[in-house]
This record gives structure tokens, C-alpha cells and sequence, in this order.
């Protein structure tokens, strides 16, 4: 993940395809020592972790699902999707709980930064990876007080189907 | 409502079908506004198959409503809609606007003529002759004759107008009259209107309408009043808003110019003798008296009829009050609002039973009034949640006893004789769920009656009873909802539908198997019935079912033996529905299982345990019987995290006529619970049908008992 960084700050990359012009407001969080962002009109609330009623034959980065006042919620820990090292689950443990396409779920993460307007000059393009990192769903990286916010579509990565979801509730028809 | 019928041509329209007019007419007007919406929205030049399609439904949706409950102008009507809609989806025609033009018209008239019996069929029928002849015309490629079209644009206001006059009738003791009032000269004219006002804030008042479009003739202005107060009293109200001596109360002329110089005054007028169809309709004193008499001798009757008692009485109180008091005693909800609440409650339930857990370890003795309160809360929560989830919930036999007078008609029209038998009426179903399934069930039946049965003769020659019999059986199986529908009749023929679905275009080799060659019946178009009528035979019906259903997530399965019968299958998943179950306890984990497929349980140790190959095939024998077990730890892959496994308990289940025994470690306890779904938000999960809320808020997985024994058998 060093590589990252260093080309985000190449200046030739600076074609911005893909990224929206007007400004955004994303909320920041962090996965190990990594630090995403993700639309904050998605989000629709942030819980503390609490451990989800487990299912069987399922991938391991689906914890379970929860009851959220009524409805049942799968849980998805994104460290353990995006491989990163450890996922441990202890007080700074959050839930963001999602709202994407008519679906609702809970991402596991490490802790919730702060909501941080973005606008389109502050947003580089992703760069190129080899195949060996999957970078479907970044739309791209964010500078702020020289942290560096990796950007993620997650209405992309949750309808792809990546997340073994299911059928999105909208696509039933 | 229903006293009026009286004098409609359908005087003997069954007793039980009058309580479901009300919901035709909702959904009549909702495939009315969805048609027009679609017929405004097309693009003549590249019309889209699934708009075609969606035009084609509604309208055919509405024919088979208006045939089942007798209303045979809106069938005619739709029918013809229907020839010329099927030709545009099968592109034997290209779509023109005037056939857009002349389908619209056929929409206001159909408007119109529902109007016309939910108003009691007082009014006078709607002349569609015009507009059938011109659909037949466009059907068969020629232009509309221009005749068709300005006959009818007064119809439906001519019809429209004399329903709200039926509105006030009430006590049928105390006649609506119709009424003309003129009030002025005044020197605001404007004044007038805040009478207006007062019969939309007394609401038993009666009905008040401006003649000569709200026009004053030398500030003179005329109004339209039908009510059963007296014109004493009526001045009297009035005159807190108008001085008395400007008021004049005379009664309303036959044809006095209600209409008067508007392009529908011919037919206007014929309405006029009609206004005050209280007094002078033929059916009148018969709905007086009828109504009158209801209150004891019909009540009496009902304690007779047994089952019908509910009926009866609401039926007779349903004769006093109008249209828009039929509006008022029922509350159309959205789902959603109701789901919320059904959420909260259950949030509420959580809490309570979290502050009785604290509460619990406090001195009784000190808190003893919190304690009462307590109960008390507990008590009411409890309430609240019973009569909360009793909203949604709905017992099977709303859907059913649609179905015994259509069957009735239908078998009349095809001199078939049909005995309808019903079973498990008193399965719950979710609200939502039982609107949805309503109209496939009756293209269900409908099919089966039509197609399924044959005529007596054919009957006897082949040895069966002359009667052929139609069962509906609706039951709570592996955590779904299966209804059935089955007929003794002729059965699919296997080399029929290859036939048909050949000369389709559909590719149909032999080596298909039995039910995928009955599934061919879903295809879009696909009909077998040598005959177009108007039960069925358009193909337009299987595939509505297939369509409705696969959209409520649910399946349909057909079996059949040619010459014995066949049965359709639907199976719902249950969206919301209680479940009673019992929770069983494996490692740290608790599941559900349905009540309904729990046999026994026991504890291992008592029984004989073997093994068949090893210790994979692990058979139980209980009463002479060799069950598979199956180890749920193992199926859901339980943690134990070292723990030893305590002595196992064995469930004996039963699915589909196949029993197995479930190994877990203990049994929690049986309970009623709310089943959720996991497909909302997630995806199906592999042996398990759903998930419920525990009472300490945490999520519990329905076991699909089905789907396991599924499982063993391969």
C-alpha cells in the first residue's frame, strides 16, 4: 500500500476522470492504518459493535446480521474484505450502518474520523494497480491536512455482487 | 350499499360478494388511473412490448373483477378494450393515436359505468355501443367512424353527477330530497358560497352544489341541495350566513336546468327524474323496508347461519350509509407505516422486557409501585403488540370467499358442474401478501374451472362423478406459505403443450422433463384453449400469475396427470407472518424451528443410535422407524470453542411426508414469533428460511425444515 501514496502526489495523474466536480462531503474512517471515505448521504447511522448472530456457508467477512430496530441487518467487516491484517472488535469498534440501493448494512470498521467536505480539486484520480490489488471500487484519493482519504463507491461495491449480497432488493423485478 | 341493487340488473348478486364491491372498486380504479397513465405515456412509433403488455393487463384485470362480480357492461366494454389491446401487443396492429383516443374515452366510460354501481346502478347506464363499435372497428384494422367520439365525453359527467346525491341518503325513514335553493339578490355574490362550506363542515347535512356552473343570474344564485333535514331547519342554518328573506328553498324541477345548454343535455335531463332515487326508484321502498327490518328479524337469522353472523349485521348497517360512509368505516394504511409501527412496537417489547429484567434485582419491597407499573406496562405492551400485529395479519378465507359464487357463474356459463371445496381458511396470511395473491388465485381458479374440468358428459364417460370438485388449501409448510389449487379434471397434456409451444416459435425438444414442460404454460401468449372467451384463454393469465407471484418472491409448481387433474402450487415466502415455534439451543447459539413440522423430541440416550457406512449416515430408530439424523452443529457449523458437547436431544421433524431427526443440545422453550425475512437486506441462506427477533434483541435463525430434509434425501 506504500506505493499509494507517492502516486497519488504524481503530478501527471491529475486528469480527473470519474470524479465528481462539486463539492462532497465524505465521512472518513479507518480500517488498520489505512483511511477511507465514503459518501455521507449513504450512511445512515453509526453503532457501536455488537457481536451479530452468526451464519453458516457464508463468506468469513460476513459477521452475521443484526436486529436494527426491526430489520435485519447483515453485517460486513471491511478489513477482513479488504485483507487487511488484524480485525479486532473492541470498544472503538464501530458499525457504519449503510443505506445503499434500497438495501440496508452494517460495515465493521476501526473507527470513525470525521466528515470532511471535499471538492473536486482535491480529489486525484486512482492510480493504476496491478491486478494484485483490487481497486474496482475507489473512486479516488482525497488529501486532507496531508492525510490521504481513499475514496469508495460503495453503491459500486455493494451492487456489484462482490459482496455476495444477493439480488439487491431493486434489481428483483 | 347493497339495497340499492336492488332494481340493478343483478338484483341476485350473492350476499357475501357485496362486502368485496368496495375493494373491486379500489382496484378498478387503480388499474383505470395506471391504464391512462400508460395510454398518455406511449410512444406510438416505438411502443415497448412490456407498455403493451402492462395496457393489456389492466385492462383485463378490471374484466375479470367486473365479470366475477356480475358487472357485465364493464366486461363487454373491457373486452372489446381487450381484442383491440391484444392485437397492438401481438403487432398485428400498429398502435395510432386515434385508438389511443378511442381506448381513453373507453377508460372515462368505464370510469363511468363503475361510478354507476357503486353509486347502486341508480343512475342511468352509460351507451357504449358507440365506443364498442369503434374499438371492434379499430380491432379489425379500419379507422374509428368519427361518430364513436362525441357521444361520449358527456357521459361520464351526466352519470357522475347524480352519485353524490346519493351520498347523504341515510335513515331510510327520513328521505334525501332534492332541493332547490336561490339565494339574492345579494350584493356579494360570493356570500353564497360560505353555504357551501357549511355542508362540508356538517357532514350529515346532505350534498350542495351550484347550479349554472356557480354563475349568478342577476346576483341571483342557484344551488342543488339534497338532504333529509326539513326547510325549516335549512333556513335556519342558513341564516347565519344569508339574511332569511334572501333565501327561497323550492323543490327541484324534473329536468330543471341542472346541465341546462351543456353538449350532454339530453342525457342530463333523463337524469334529472332520477336524482332523489331514495323516493321514486323502483327499488326504493324496498330498501327501506329491507333496511328497517334488518335490525332484529335478519340478526336473528344470522344467529342461525352460524358462520355468517358477522355478515349479516354488517351488511344491513352497510344499506344506510352511502358510498362515501363505506369510505369511512374502513382506513386504507400504507404497508410501510403499518411496518413501522409494528417495528416500534417491537422496539417496545425489547425495553420492557429489559427494564423488567432490572427491575427485577431491585427490593420489591421498596419499589412496589414501580413494580405494579411495571406489570402494568408489561400487560399493555403486550396488548399493544397482539392488536399491532393483528393489523397486517389476515385470515385466508377473505381471499376464498371470493371465489365460491365466481365458480358458480363460471360453471353456469360452461354447463360444467363444479363443487368447491376450501381448506386451512383460517391460515394467517400478511395483508400485503393477500392483496397480491388474490388476482392470481382467481386466474387459478378460473383456469382450472375453464380448462381443467370438463363438461359433465365427458366426465362420466371416463368414470369419473359428473361433478368435478376444485380444492383451495392454504397451509404454513417449511416456513412458507403454500397455497394450492387443484382440480379432478383432464390434466396437462404433455404432447398438446410441445405442440403449441412449437407452432410458438418456443424450442421445446422431447427430452424435456414433465415440469419443465408444464412450466411452459408461464410463457408470455401461451394458451391452449381452442377458444378465445372471456374467462380465459388469451394465454394472459399464467403468465400474470408466474409474473405476480415471482415478484412477491415467491415459486409456483405445477403437477398434473393427464386425464386425473392437476395442481398448481404457490408457495410464498413468509414476508411477516407468526410463527408458533420452538427455539432449540446448539452451543452458544439458538435456532428456530417451525412448530407446526416439530414431531417429538427425546433425549438421545434413550434410543438405539447406528450408523449406516460409517459415521456419516447415522440412523435413529424411533417407533419402528430408521430416521437419518442430522447433526445441525455440523450444518451450521457451530463454534464450540473447546466446550464438550452436553447429551444430545433429538427433534424428530417431518416435511413433505419425510421425518428425520435433528440433533441439538437442548430445547429453549415455544413461542410465537415474527418471521423476518433475511432477503431484504441479505440473500438467501442456505437451510434457513428467515430470522426472528428474541426477546433480548438479538437475531435468531428460522431453520427451513424442508430444505433439510431436502438434504438428506441426497
Amino acid at each position: 500500500m506504500q506505493d499509494t501514496s507517492s502516486s497519488a502526489l504524481r503530478p501527471a495523474s491529475r486528469t480527473e476522470v470519474g470524479v465528481p466536480t462539486s463539492r462532497q462531503e465524505y465521512l472518513s474512517f479507518k480500517l488498520g492504518a489505512e483511511e477511507y471515505g465514503i459518501d455521507i448521504l449513504k450512511v445512515q447511522e453509526i453503532r457501536g459493535y455488537e457481536p451479530p448472530t452468526r451464519m453458516a456457508n457464508v463468506p468469513d467477512y460476513i459477521k452475521g446480521v443484526v436486529n436494527l430496530r426491526g430489520t435485519i441487518v447483515p453485517i460486513v467487516d471491511l478489513r477482513i474484505k479488504f485483507r487487511l491484517d488484524a480485525a479486532e472488535y473492541n470498544d472503538f469498534t464501530v458499525v457504519i450502518i449503510l443505506n445503499v440501493s434500497g438495501r440496508v448494512l452494517g460495515v465493521v470498521v476501526d473507527g470513525v474520523s470525521d466528515v470532511t467536505s471535499l471538492c473536486a480539486d482535491q480529489i486525484k484520480p486512482k492510480p493504476q494497480f496491478s491486478a494484485a490489488v483490487d481497486a474496482d471500487h475507489i473512486v479516488g484519493l482525497g488529501t486532507v491536512d496531508g492525510r490521504m482519504l481513499i475514496l469508495i463507491d460503495i453503491e459500486r461495491l455493494v451492487s456489484s455482487g462482490e459482496l455476495a449480497l444477493g439480488q439487491s432488493p431493486g434489481s428483483l423485478q | 350499499m347493497a339495497d340499492t341493487h336492488l332494481d340493478s340488473p343483478k338484483a341476485d348478486a350473492g350476499i357475501d360478494l357485496t362486502q368485496f364491491y368496495q375493494v373491486f372498486f379500489e382496484e378498478a380504479g387503480e388499474n383505470l388511473d395506471r391504464l391512462e397513465q400508460l395510454l398518455l405515456a406511449i410512444d406510438l412509433v416505438t411502443a415497448d412490448d412490456e407498455v403493451l403488455n402492462s395496457i393489456f393487463r389492466c385492462a383485463h384485470s378490471v374484466k375479470g373483477g367486473a365479470a366475477t362480480f356480475g358487472f357485465g357492461d364493464v366486461a363487454q366494454l373491457t373486452h372489446q378494450m381487450e381484442t383491440l389491446l391484444d392485437k397492438l401487443r401481438r403487432h398485428e396492429l400498429e398502435p395510432t393515436a386515434a385508438m389511443v383516443d378511442v381506448l381513453l374515452q373507453a377508460g372515462d366510460a368505464l370510469r363511468a359505468q363503475l361510478l354507476r354501481h357503486q353509486g347502486g346502478g341508480a343512475a342511468p347506464a352509460c351507451d357504449t355501443e358507440d365506443l364498442q363499435s369503434a374499438l371492434r372497428s379499430l380491432a379489425d384494422g379500419q379507422p374509428a367512424p368519427a361518430s364513436a367520439r362525441p357521444a361520449q365525453p358527456a357521459t361520464p359527467q351526466a352519470v357522475a353527477s347524480p352519485v353524490p346525491a346519493a351520498a347523504p341518503a341515510r335513515a331510510p325513514g327520513n328521505e334525501a330530497r332534492g332541493l332547490e335553493l336561490r339565494v339574492g339578490p345579494l350584493e356579494q355574490p360570493e356570500q353564497a358560497e360560505s353555504l357551501a362550506d357549511l355542508f362540508k363542515e356538517i357532514a350529515d347535512l346532505g350534498s350542495f352544489e351550484p347550479l349554472d356552473g356557480g354563475q349568478d343570474a342577476d346576483g341571483v344564485r342557484r344551488f342543488k341541495v339534497v338532504t333529509t333535514s326539513s326547510d325549516a331547519d335549512l333556513l335556519e342554518l342558513f341564516s347565519f350566513h344569508v339574511a332569511p328573506d334572501k333565501l327561497s328553498l323550492m323543490p327541484l324541477g324534473p329536468g330543471y336546468g341542472f346541465h341546462e345548454g351543456a353538449p350532454g343535455a339530453p342525457e342530463s335531463t333523463e337524469a334529472e327524474p332520477e336524482f332523489g332515487f331514495f323516493e321514486g326508484a323502483p327499488g326504493a321502498p324496498g330498501a327501506a323496508s329491507v333496511a328497517s327490518a334488518a335490525s332484529a328479524p335478519v340478526a336473528a337469522a344470522a344467529g342461525e347461519a352460524g358462520g355468517v353472523a358477522p355478515v349479516t349485521p354488517q351488511r344491513s348497517a352497510a344499506a344506510k350509509p352511502s358510498a362515501a360512509a363505506a369510505d369511512a368505516s374502513t382506513l386504507r394504511v400504507s404497508v410501510e407505516k403499518v411496518d413501522q409501527l409494528i417495528n416500534l412496537v417491537g422496539e417496545l417489547v425489547i425495553t420492557q422486557a429489559m427494564l423488567a429484567q432490572t427491575s427485577s434485582k431491585l427490593d420489591a419491597a421498596v419499589f412496589q409501585q414501580m413494580a405494579a407499573g411495571l406489570a402494568d406496562l408489561q400487560r399493555n405492551t403486550r396488548d399493544l403488540q397482539e392488536s399491532v400485529m393483528s393489523i397486517r395479519m389476515i385470515p385466508m378465507s377473505v381471499v376464498f370467499n371470493r371465489f365460491p359464487r365466481m365458480l358458480r357463474d363460471l360453471a353456469a356459463k360452461l354447463a360444467k358442474k363444479v363443487e368447491f371445496v376450501t381448506q386451512g381458511d383460517s391460515t394467517e396470511l400478511d395483508k400485503g401478501l393477500v392483496e397480491k395473491i388474490t388476482d392470481p388465485l382467481t386466474h387459478l381458479v378460473r383456469n382450472s374451472c375453464d380448462h381443467g374440468i370438463e363438461l359433465p358428459a365427458e366426465r362420466l364417460a371416463r368414470g369419473k362423478s359428473e361433478t368435478g370438485t376444485i380444492t383451495l388449501a392454504a397451509s404454513h409448510q417449511g416456513g412458507s406459505i403454500v397455497i394450492e389449487v387443484r382440480d379432478d379434471g383432464k390434466g396437462l397434456s404433455r404432447r398438446k403443450l410441445l405442440d403449441k409451444a412449437r407452432e410458438k416459435g418456443i424450442d421445446a425438444p422431447e427430452t424435456l422433463s414433465d415440469s419443465e414442460v408444464w412450466s411452459l404454460i408461464f410463457a408470455p401468449g401461451f394458451s391452449t384453449a381452442e377458444v378465445v372467451t372471456d374467462v380465459s384463454g388469451r394465454g394472459v393469465g399464467m403468465d400474470v400469475v408466474k409474473r405476480n407471484i415471482t415478484g412477491l418472491g415467491g415459486t409456483v409448481e405445477i403437477e398434473s396427470c393427464e386425464g386425473f387433474g392437476m395442481s398448481v402450487k404457490v408457495r410464498l415466502p413468509l414476508t411477516l407472518a407468526i410463527m408458533d415455534s420452538m427455539s432449540v439451543g446448539i452451543a452458544r447459539e439458538t435456532y428456530i424451528l417451525p412448530l407446526s413440522s416439530v414431531v417429538q423430541s427425546f433425549s438421545q440416550s434413550e434410543q438405539q443410535m447406528m450408523t449406516i457406512g460409517g459415521s456419516q449416515g447415522q440412523v435413529v430408530r424411533v417407533r419402528d422407524e430408521y430416521l437419518p439424523v442430522i447433526d445441525l452443529e455440523q450444518v451450521f457449523e457451530v463454534p464450540r470453542n473447546g466446550a464438550l458437547a452436553p447429551p444430545s436431544i433429538l427433534v424428530v421433524v417431518e416435511s413433505g411426508g419425510m421425518r428425520m431427526a435433528l440433533r441439538v443440545d437442548e430445547l429453549l422453550g415455544q413461542q410465537q414469533v415474527v418471521v423476518k425475512n433475511l432477503e431484504a437486506n441479505y440473500c438467501k441462506v442456505d437451510f434457513v428460511s428467515g430470522a426472528t427477533i428474541l426477546g433480548d434483541g438479538r437475531v435468531a435463525l428460522i431453520l427451513d425444515v424442508d430444505s433439510l430434509v431436502r438434504r438428506s434425501r441426497h
